[in-house]
C-alpha cells in the first residue's frame, strides 16, 4: 500500500514578496501513532534548527505559539495523534522551513539515516 | 548491588558559574553522544532526546538568566529540571509521565559533572543483579549486560524507557518490588514470577536453570515455526490470523508473523464514557490497516450486549442478555450509532485490504438490511466528496439457525464464532462454570455445523475462518482441519504454539 495515500495533509503555504520578512504558514495532521513523543519531537526540532527563520508551532486551536526549535517546549505541547499542527515561520528561509517541517510530519518522521 | 542515588555535592557560587554550567553541559553531551554511538537504534533515540535538551536554548535561557542574577549553577540547573519533572509527572499520558525519569537522568548527569564526579561511578561486577529504586536509561546503557545479570527495581514502571531497553536486550527485569535487599553474594531474579530472592537454596537455582533452558529451547522452536512463511495441510495453504482488541495488541513480538487480522473487535472503542466519533474510529482502523499493509484485516462491527454491556447503547435489564438484543440486532435498533461506525469503516476501506463482518446474525434479511445501510453510508460519503469504498462484507457464524441455513446468506466470507456457537448449540451459558464439561466445543453437534459451513465456503470459493478460543489451542487443530477449515484466528500469544502444531500436522499429512 502506498503510504502517502493514508495521510491527509492540509498544506497551505502563503508567501509574501519581501524575502527578509517573509512569513510562511502551514498546517499538517500529526499521524504518528503515539503523538508528539520524544523521537518525533527531537526530529522536528533538529530540522527546525537548520533554518534561520524564527519558527513557531502549535496544536491547531491552541492559544500560544511555541518555539519549534525547543524540544522541551515541543514535548510540552502534548500533541496527540490526529491533531493538526500549525507552523508559522518568519525570516529569509521561512517558506522552505514550513515546507520541510510539514513534509516531515506528514511523512510520519521517517528515518533518514544518521 | 545498588546503582542509583542522586549525586551528592555542595557548591558555593563561584566567579564563573555560567562557565561551570557550560562545561558540565558539554561534558554531559560528550558522555551521552558516546553512549548513543555505541548503543543500538532504540537506545540512541532515547539518548537523543536528552542530548537535544542540552542544546535547547528555550530551556537553558532562564537557567543562565538565574545564574546572571547570582544563583549557583547547580541550584539553577536543578530547579529548572525539577520544574520539567513536575510537568511530566502531571501528564495524563503514561508515556509522558515515564519521561520524568529521563529528565532526572539528565539532571543527575549534569550535576555529577558540576561536582567533578565520575560519569559512571558504580557499574558493579558483570552478571550481577542490579538493584535500584529506578534506573535511568543512560545508567542502564553504561552497564555491561553481556555476562547476563538482571535488574530489580523497588519502584520503576514496565512502560519506562529502561524497561523498553531491557526487553529489547533480553535483560530480565522486575519492577515495583517495594523494597530492595542489602547487597549479597548470590541473588535469584525470577522475572516470570516477579520475585527477587537473596541467597537462594541450591534447589531453587537448579529449578530456575531448568526452566530457563526449556524456555530457550521452546522459544527457538517457536521462532523456527513462526518464520516459516506458509504451511499447508494436505497440500492446501493454511492461514493463521490474529484476534485483536485494538492496535496495541499488534505490538506483541509474534504479531508480525501472522497472515493478517482475522478479528478486530471494536467494543473497546465503545467502552469509554462517550460513544466514539467517526474520526476517532477511522484513525484506529487506519492504524491497523497501516500495520497490515498487503495483508487482510477483518473488523467486526460492535458486538455489544450479552456479557459486554455498553452504557448508552445496550438494553438495560434483559432477563437473558445472551439471547437478547446484542451484536447486529442492537446495531439495527440503533441505526444512528451504527451509521457512525459504518461511515468510519467505509472511509478506512479506501485505504487498505479491509473486510467487515457483522456479529450475531440470525437471518439473511438482517444481513441484507445491514448491507443496505453500509451501501448507503458509502454513497453519502462519496457524494460529499469524501474518499470511501464498500469493503467485502461477511458474517460471524454463531447462531445455530444461521449455521444451518448458511447457503441463504449472500456474504463474501464467514467467520465461525465457536465460543457463542458452542454455547447456543449445547444450551450452556458460557459464563456458568458448573457447565464447563458440557459446553464442549468438540460436541459432535458443534463440529457438524462447522463442517457444513466449511463445506459451503469451499463450494463457493469464499473464505471461512474460525475465531473462537479453540483456534488458539493446538490440541483442537487437527480436528478443525479435518472439518475442512483452513483459516484460524487467535490472540497473538497463541500464534507460536499453533504454528508449531500446524507444522507437525503438515509433515504428517504430507506423508499420508
Amino acid at each position: 500500500m502506498d503510504k502517502t495515500t493514508t495521510i491527509s495533509v492540509a498544506k497551505a503555504i502563503t508567501e509574501t514578496p519581501q524575502p527578509e520578512n517573509e512569513i510562511a504558514r502551514g498546517a499538517v495532521e500529526l499521524v504518528h501513532a503515539v503523538g508528539m513523543h520524544a523521537r518525533p519531537a527531537v526530529k522536528l526540532t533538529k530540522l527546525a534548527k537548520r533554518f534561520k527563520a524564527r519558527i513557531a508551532v502549535r496544536v491547531a486551536g491552541a492559544v500560544d505559539w511555541i518555539d519549534a526549535k525547543s524540544v522541551a517546549k515541543v514535548m510540552a505541547m502534548r500533541a496527540a495523534q490526529g491533531s493538526v499542527i500549525e507552523f508559522e515561520a518568519q525570516g529569509a528561509d521561512a517558506s522552505a522551513a514550513v515546507e520541510a517541517l510539514t513534509t516531515l510530519v506528514a511523512a510520519d518522521f521517517p528515518d533518514t539515516g544518521r | 548491588m545498588r546503582a542509583d542515588g542522586a549525586p551528592l555535592g555542595q557548591r558555593e557560587a563561584g566567579a564563573d558559574e555560567a562557565g561551570a554550567l557550560r562545561a558540565a553541559l558539554a561534558a554531559a553531551d560528550r558522555q551521552l553522544s558516546k553512549l548513543a554511538a555505541a548503543a543500538g537504534k532504540d537506545a540512541a533515540e532515547i539518548l537523543e532526546f536528552q542530548i537535544a535538551l542540552l542544546a535547547d536554548d528555550a530551556l537553558l535561557g532562564p537557567i543562565f538568566a538565574a545564574i546572571a542574577q547570582g544563583a549557583a549553577a547547580d541550584a539553577a540547573w536543578a530547579q529548572a529540571m525539577a520544574e520539567q519533572i513536575a510537568d511530566y509527572r502531571a501528564a495524563a499520558d503514561e508515556y509522558l509521565r515515564a519521561r520524568s525519569a529521563d529528565i532526572a537522568d539528565l539532571r543527575d548527569r549534569v550535576l555529577s559533572a558540576l561536582y567533578g564526579g565520575e560519569a559512571n561511578p558504580k557499574t558493579g561486577r558483570a552478571g550481577a543483579v542490579i538493584c535500584a529504586d529506578d534506573l535511568p536509561p543512560s545508567r542502564f546503557l553504561e552497564i555491561d549486560w553481556s555476562a547476563g545479570g538482571g535488574l530489580a527495581l523497588s519502584q520503576g514502571s514496565a512502560t519506562s524507557h529502561v524497561a523498553m531497553l531491557a526487553r529489547a536486550r533480553g535483560v530480565p527485569m522486575v519492577v515495583q518490588l517495594g523494597e530492595v535487599p542489602e547487597p549479597a553474594d548470590a541473588a535469584l531474579l525470577d522475572a516470570d514470577e516477579g520475585i527477587l530472592e537473596v541467597d537462594p537454596p541450591v534447589a531453587r537455582i537448579q529449578a530456575l536453570a531448568t526452566r530457563q533452558e526449556n524456555q530457550v529451547l521452546s522459544r527457538a522452536a517457536d521462532l523456527a515455526a513462526l518464520e516459516n512463511p506458509s504451511i499447508s495441510f494436505r497440500g492446501e495453504p493454511v492461514r493463521l490470523m490474529l484476534n485483536i482488541q485494538g492496535p496495541a495488541d499488534l505490538d506483541h513480538p509474534d504479531a508480525r508473523y501472522a497472515d493478517g487480522v482475522g478479528l478486530m473487535r471494536t467494543e473497546f472503542l465503545f467502552g469509554r464514557a462517550d460513544l466514539p466519533d467517526e474520526e476517532k474510529q477511522r484513525s484506529v482502523y487506519e492504524q491497523v490497516l497501516n500495520w497490515a499493509g498487503e495483508r487482510p484485516v477483518v473488523i467486526r462491527t460492535v458486538d455489544a450486549g450479552g456479557d459486554k454491556p455498553v452504557r448508552g447503547l445496550t438494553e438495560a435489564r434483559e432477563a437473558n442478555p445472551f439471547l437478547g438484543v446484542r451484536g447486529l440486532r442492537l446495531s439495527l435498533k440503533r441505526p444512528d450509532i451504527f451509521a457512525v461506525q459504518l461511515r468510519a469503516l467505509a472511509r478506512a476501506a479506501a485505504l487498505g485490504k479491509l473486510r467487515v463482518m457483522f456479529p450475531m446474525v440470525t437471518t439473511p434479511e438482517e444481513f441484507k438490511t445491514a448491507r443496505r445501510l453500509f451501501v448507503q453510508a458509502v454513497e453519502e460519503l462519496k457524494s460529499a466528496g469524501v474518499r470511501a469504498s464498500l469493503p467485502e462484507i461477511g458474517i460471524m457464524v454463531e447462531v445455530p439457525a444461521a449455521a444451518l441455513t448458511i447457503e441463504s446468506f449472500p456474504a463474501s466470507f464467514f467467520s465461525i464464532g465457536s465460543n457463542d456457537l458452542t454455547q447456543y448449540v449445547t444450551a450452556c451459558d458460557r459464563t456458568n462454570g458448573a457447565l464447563a464439561s458440557l459446553a464442549d466445543p468438540l460436541n459432535p453437534g458443534v463440529l457438524e455445523l462447522i463442517r457444513r459451513v466449511a463445506e459451503h465456503g469451499r463450494k463457493l470459493g469464499v473464505s471461512v475462518s474460525l475465531c473462537g478460543d479453540i483456534a488458539g489451542e493446538p490440541r483442537y487443530l487437527e480436528t478443525l482441519l479435518r472439518c475442512g477449515l483452513l483459516e484460524f484466528s487467535m490472540s497473538p500469544p497463541a500464534l507460536a504454539a499453533v504454528k508449531r502444531a500446524l507444522a507437525a500436522l503438515s509433515r504428517k499429512s504430507d506423508h499420508v
